[in-house]
């Protein structure tokens, strides 16, 4: 059939596949590739905070002072907190027991909506000194040349981290309703598993991003 | 034999030699020619042979079963690649002698700008682009001394804060030479010219509008007349200091493209022009009217926006705030006064 | 399951513009994308012809700001638009299942998706136009990006989403090969389309993220001044170069691998003679997609990174010829012995070998540091770049078109679109060589008075490409309109997509091949 959609139950697989087996082992490449290029993307990132780094050392080690590391430190908890239960659920569908998956899956999403609650302290407070990126950078610079240019690469590793730790909630809770509805189970859960490995790697952005902006000497 | 008589046919079409560098570079460009030319016969001819040869006779003919052949595999990659070593290790030898420089070379200052180039010298003599008498660009010409080692340090830098500056590229192609010019970065290119004679220069990265209209010279003369001509421009600037305040106030119209947009004839052009200004009534665009005294003018340039006469543009003049000083300004003044 | 029988072909499977829109079929996908890229060729074409009608004479047709609105929307439809995508998403999509004895790629949605977000990308940036349009060129330099008006913003998050397009394409291509081979397809027996497409898709995955970052900077750069890029703060200009070009180079190998790959395709089926050396060509894909990573300074020999890295550069650049020289040799190689037929897609074949030889030894030349110093940014670096680009990809493009063509067409009228294409080509562009030489820059859009002549020739060979291409797209509208049907393996070729039906089943095979030996068993 070339329209609607793909229906499938335990064990079912696309029309295209000649097993579920190969549908599993496809799809879950397309997830590794396609992290791939979101490690790249943020890989550019990278790049260009070790080259200013070398450039100007000063702004990055000012920069980072105002930042506060508790703040850091609790969301690389929170967020280290989130994939084990994200790797529980994925662990408890294999099992086939949907509803302490789905317990696992919620408490994940609410570790996101923590971190992004922080976050949102931390912004605020930023901008109430008037510690915004580049241009509209209106607080102390304390002598030191291009400071704004660390908030820029702030806001922009934060930011762009941020979606991606929104987009993941979206995603979670889309496979949350799903297991809810029953249609995962020991033999087919690519979604949940493909969501999980999203999620580790936003993860894994954070556990670098955290010393780079908040730890730098 | 052959490499000695294709320099000269390259010439055909390659700007003139200026440089040593130039040369060298003709050289090695022949060289390719050449060996590009009898690849290309060996592929494109063996082509054409093969097409003819083996051209299909009925559809049922028998082809020969043929995989491949290491050894030839081998031939046509190893080959090339010794010659495209040889070739990039040979033109890495010709970008360091275009690198090569001197302690004593003579060092001119280069701003690239929206959309011209300035040629900054040690005395203090600028050289930029003017207009002549019919009101077309003369571009600035650079002026060097034949046989000496030139170093250019080159910037990118606007008249006003309220332009961006962006990155150009100074090409002088009868030296075979080109080196971007970035904004805040100092980028440098050395030269030492051969011939004497005038040598175009482009702007090669793409910089808006008048992109291909940043154009300049570069004019190579004899030490001698080099030396003349810096002491006759020393003598000039100091001779500045016995100018009159309208005279010095022509060169500051000279100087700041203002004859760009500014007559001294009475014909308006974009803005109006300065004959009979001084003393004129003025009607504006919102309905007001003022008489032009001195304040006026004052105003007009530092900003040029505030109250545009009617029937010009406004947003148009750039603002000369923190360009003139205010000395420029009252020279400027008692130049508009003395074309009454 | 599929509710279709075998009996169904491709076309009569769902009717309705709705069927289309919403299919999963990696031939319709295809076919819609095909559509589009035609339409945005013709206004890239629009464009060229409007530019070479321009530097006609020194005289000013249009405004210095015009012509440079001009150029880059050329500039940026004929590679985001059309080249980039051009072979892999249409002829990838429908003859690369087909290739390896599939039923569909691994991913139709995604697939689907692929197309819609090409639409959006591709939409917005025509939008850009009623936002007074865009002057940077293709490449957004800044500072120059950023200090102008109009609709760059827009441009650059049209420029990420066709990116984003791109990666789902290749990323479904790299699954695609590895897990839907047909039984007995190995690697050593799938096509050298495939592997061209293989080797295209490791880039588009690999490389475009890097775009993507590159033009989301440049965006946050115009909206809030973050100050990445600029050098008044702190930002350093030719950060943005390096980025740029780590995707953009690579880029050039997304253009003309799949080139390669139709290439080699037609000639061993004109010359109804196995691949010399498929091994060799196969791995020569890989070798440059590879170093392609590598190379992407080369572009950046006069911008003021430092001479260490200039030199390697040079160095790693002319590692990309070795494979490239090995490919043409092979493809040479393969018509010895052999039974050559001179149909208009193997004239095509031939035109390429011609044009991308042209291309690659300029290419050479231009990679040797002292000598681009001069060529740099000057209309030789125009040419070799048309020679590769046109010469090649859209060469290759007309060529596969015809070959795969499943109607019954004018082959006088096909050769004849072929001898204006290659004929208006070289007039076109052969004379760039010798004023790049001169010295004239690109971007131009007035010159000295000594260029006059040679840009006149230029822009009259334009007419003829114009007319060339004119000629071809009469051809397959003849052919749709009027064309008999053709037979099911018109050229006795031996790949799969000839031993199914034509048009080929919903499903591609009646059942799913099961491969014994390799793609070119001509014995």
């Amino acid at each position: 059939m070339s329209t609607g959609k793909i229906i499938r139950k335990d064990g079912h697989y696309a029309h295209h596949f000649e097993s579920a087996e190969q549908e599993y082992t496809s799809s879950k490449q397309g997830i590794w590739l396609f992290l791939s290029t979101e490690i790249l993307m943020f890989g550019g990132l990278f790049v260009a905070f070790f080259l200013y780094k070398g450039m100007y050392p000063e702004i990055f080690h000012k920069g980072a002072e105002s930042l506060s590391w508790i703040y850091g430190a609790i969301n690389t908890a929170v967020l280290l907190t989130s994939s084990l239960t994200m790797a529980l659920g994925i662990h408890y569908i294999q099992k086939g027991k949907n509803s302490q998956a789905l317990t696992q899956l919620i408490i994940t999403i609410l570790c996101g909506a923590i971190f992004m609650g922080i976050k949102y302290v931390e912004y605020s407070h930023k901008f109430h000194l008037g510690l915004y990126p580049g241009q509209m950078f209106s607080g102390e610079t304390g002598g030191v040349e291009n400071l704004p240019l660390y908030f820029s690469f702030y806001y922009m590793m934060t930011g762009l981290h941020g979606i991606h730790v929104l987009l993941g909630m979206g995603l979670i809770t889309w496979v949350a309703i799903r297991t809810a509805r029953g249609d995962f189970g020991p033999k087919y859960y690519t979604p949940v598993e493909g969501v999980g490995l999203f999620w580790h790697v936003v993860d894994l952005i954070w556990i670098y991003l955290f010393p780079l902006l908040y730890l730098v000497e | 034999m052959i490499f000695h008589s294709l320099p000269a046919r390259a010439n055909t079409f390659m700007p003139p030699q200026g440089t040593e560098v130039a040369s060298q570079f003709d050289t090695l460009y022949a060289f390719l020619l050449v060996a590009s030319l009898i690849s290309f016969v060996i592929l494109i001819g063996g082509l054409f042979l093969f097409v003819m040869k083996y051209k299909r006779k009925s559809i049922d003919d028998k082809t020969a079963y043929i995989t491949h052949n290491t050894f030839l595999e081998f031939l046509w990659s190893f080959i090339p690649f010794v010659i495209f070593m040889v070739v990039a290790v040979w033109g890495i030898v010709i970008y360091n002698n275009m690198k090569a420089t001197t302690e004593d070379a003579v060092e001119i200052h280069v701003i690239g700008k929206k959309w011209q180039w300035d040629f900054l010298y040690k005395n203090g003599k600028t050289v930029t682009n003017t207009t002549d008498a019919a009101g077309n660009i003369v571009y600035s010409t650079m002026i060097v001394p034949e046989k000496t080692p030139i170093k250019l340090i080159m910037t990118s830098r606007e008249q006003s804060d309220s332009i961006k500056p962006v990155i150009h590229s100074f090409f002088i192609p009868a030296f075979r030479i080109k080196q971007d010019v970035v904004p805040g970065q100092y980028s440098s290119l050395y030269f030492t010219a051969d011939k004497k004679g005038e040598f175009q220069v482009f702007c090669t990265e793409y910089c808006g509008d008048a992109h291909s209209k940043m154009l300049a010279k570069v004019r190579v003369v004899s030490k001698e007349e080099y030396d003349q001509w810096l002491i006759k421009e020393t003598e000039a600037l100091m001779n500045l200091a016995n100018l009159s305040p309208a005279e010095l106030g022509k060169l500051v119209y000279q100087q700041n493209q203002c004859s760009g947009c500014h007559t001294i004839n009475g014909s308006p052009l974009v803005g109006p022009s300065f004959k009979g200004l001084l003393g004129s009534d003025r009607k504006f665009a919102d309905g007001a009217s003022q008489k032009a005294d001195e304040n006026y003018i004052r105003a007009s340039i530092l900003n040029p926006n505030g109250q545009v006469v009617e029937g010009f543009q406004s947003g148009v003049m750039p603002v000369y705030k923190g360009v003139l000083t205010d000395e420029q300004i009252s020279q400027v003044i008692e130049f508009i006064k003395s074309l009454n | 399951m599929s509710t279709a029988g075998a009996g169904h072909n491709y076309l009569e499977h769902g009717k309705g513009l709705m069927s289309w829109l919403t299919t999963l079929d990696h031939k319709r996908i295809g076919l819609m994308y095909g559509i589009f890229i035609a339409f945005f060729f013709l206004l890239g074409g629009i464009a060229a012809l409007l530019i070479r009608l321009e530097l006609f004479g020194v005289g000013e047709l249009f405004t210095g700001a015009e012509y440079n609105k001009l150029m880059t929307y050329h500039g940026a439809i004929m590679v985001f638009m059309v080249i980039v995508p051009g072979i892999p998403a249409i002829l990838g999509n429908f003859f690369l299942p087909l290739h390896i004895g599939a039923k569909d790629v691994a991913f139709p949605r995604l697939n689907l998706l692929s197309w819609y977000v090409f639409m959006a990308g591709s939409i917005m940036a025509v939008c850009t136009l009623l936002l007074g349009g865009v002057d940077t060129g293709w490449t957004f330099y800044t500072p120059y990006s950023i200090g102008t008006s109009g609709g760059v913003i827009l441009m650059v998050l049209a420029v990420f989403i066709l990116g984003m397009s791109s990666i789902l394409t290749g990323l479904n291509f790299i699954a695609t090969v590895h897990k839907l081979r047909a039984p007995g397809m190995t690697m050593n027996r799938i096509p050298l389309f495939v592997w061209s497409i293989y080797s295209t898709a490791i880039l588009q995955v690999l490389a475009t993220p890097v775009l993507g970052i590159t033009v989301l900077l440049l965006a946050m750069e115009k909206v809030f001044g973050i100050g990445f890029f600029d050098p008044a703060l702190g930002g350093d200009p030719i950060l943005f170069q390096h980025f740029f070009w780590f995707y953009s180079h690579p880029a050039v190998y997304i253009m003309i691998l799949p080139a390669m790959g139709i290439i080699s395709e037609l000639i061993t089926t004109y010359s109804r003679k196995t691949i010399f050396g498929y091994t060799a060509i196969a791995y020569s894909s890989l070798a440059i997609a590879g170093v392609s990573f590598f190379v992407w300074g080369h572009h950046m020999f006069v911008s003021g990174q430092s001479a260490i890295a200039g030199i390697l550069f040079s160095l790693i650049t002319m590692l990309v010829g070795v494979p490239t020289a090995i490919k043409l040799f092979n493809w040479l190689f393969t018509m010895y012995k052999g039974s050559v037929q001179l149909q208009s897609p193997m004239l095509y074949a031939i035109g390429f070998m011609f044009l991308f030889t042209i291309g690659g030894v300029t290419g050479i030349m231009l990679a040797v540091i002292g000598l681009d110093v001069h060529f740099h940014d000057t209309y030789f670096v125009v040419a070799h770049f048309h020679y590769v680009m046109v010469g090649g990809t859209l060469m290759a493009i007309a060529g596969g078109m015809l070959h795969w063509w499943p109607k019954m067409f004018s082959e006088y009228w096909a050769r004849i679109s072929y001898l204006f294409i290659f004929i208006g080509f070289n007039v076109t562009f052969f004379p760039q060589f010798i004023l790049g030489s001169m010295g004239m820059p690109r971007r131009y859009h007035t010159y000295l008075p000594e260029y006059e002549s040679l840009n006149q020739i230029s822009t009259v060979g334009s007419w003829l490409i114009g007319t060339g291409f004119l000629v071809l797209l009469g051809v397959f509208i003849h052919s749709l309109m009027y064309g008999k049907k053709a037979s099911e393996n018109p050229w006795h070729s031996k790949t799969l997509e000839w031993q199914t039906t034509s048009p080929p089943f919903h499903e591609n095979f009646e059942e799913t091949p099961v491969v014994t030996a390799g793609p070119y068993e001509y014995r």
